[in-house]
């Protein structure tokens, strides 16, 4: 499952959970990566809605598909607002050898970006505005919009 | 009676309408405008698992979930 957050991850707290709960097996590499707000464009905080049914399904997958590498994934994302210079998206790998977790990282991030039913909003003003120019179309999209 | 859900920024209440198949559903959303422009750039789940065929038959109960463009992080 994803750990999905209201508002900010506490990425300290997370790392260091994340890290205590997994030196000790015998991974030798524990690559993670934080996504962090930007302040640009005047917004005073990012947004998120999450579907989560779908998103822990989509997480499962990549879960699996690391296992069998030997490799385990963790992950969180906020839900709700989150101010420029607080985080919203966090993850981690653990793998026996470095490779595996810097490889299945990328592939994993680029994924998520592309496939995770998560949608962003830009905050301005204390409006709401999604942010349709950063979206990707999921794999499989347009499928209603085509003719019997 | 199938329930269709519109996720994001779609920003419109479930609805619930007859459909024995994604493709009667497709000709259902095309009829309402505020739907019709998410169409295209919406990818759609079925109970909770992305389809990608119009064939998928549909049965009373099921819940259909229109997805549109995505960005986390």
């Amino acid at each position: 499952m994803v750990l999905v957050c209201e508002g900010p991850i506490d990425v300290e707290a997370l790392l260091a959970g994340w890290y205590c709960a997994e030196h000790n097996r015998n991974y030798g590499a524990m690559v993670t990566f934080v996504g962090t707000v930007r302040e640009e464009g005047g917004i005073e905080a990012l947004s998120f809605d999450i579907y989560r049914p779908l998103l822990d399904r989509w997480f499962l997958g990549w879960k699996e598909r690391l296992e069998k590498e030997g490799a385990l994934l963790e992950m969180a994302h906020s839900e709700g607002d989150v101010p420029v210079h607080t985080s919203s998206f966090a993850c981690a790998i653990f793998s026996p050898k470095r490779r595996v977790a810097l490889q299945m990282l990328d592939a994993f991030v680029e994924d998520f970006k592309a496939n995770a039913p998560i949608w962003k909003y830009d905050v301005i003003d204390g409006k709401r505005i999604y942010a349709a120019d950063r979206s990707t179309p999921m794999a499989g999209s347009g499928l209603l919009a085509k003719g019997r | 009676m199938v329930k269709v859900e519109f996720l994001g920024p779609i920003g419109k209440s479930p609805v619930e309408v007859e459909a024995s198949s994604l493709a009667d559903l497709a000709e259902i959303l095309k009829k309402d405008p505020e739907v019709a422009r998410w169409l295209e750039s919406s990818a759609v789940a079925v109970n909770d698992k992305v389809v990608e065929s119009l064939d998928v038959k549909l049965h009373s109960g099921d819940r259909v979930s229109l997805l549109p463009p995505v960005c986390g992080g």
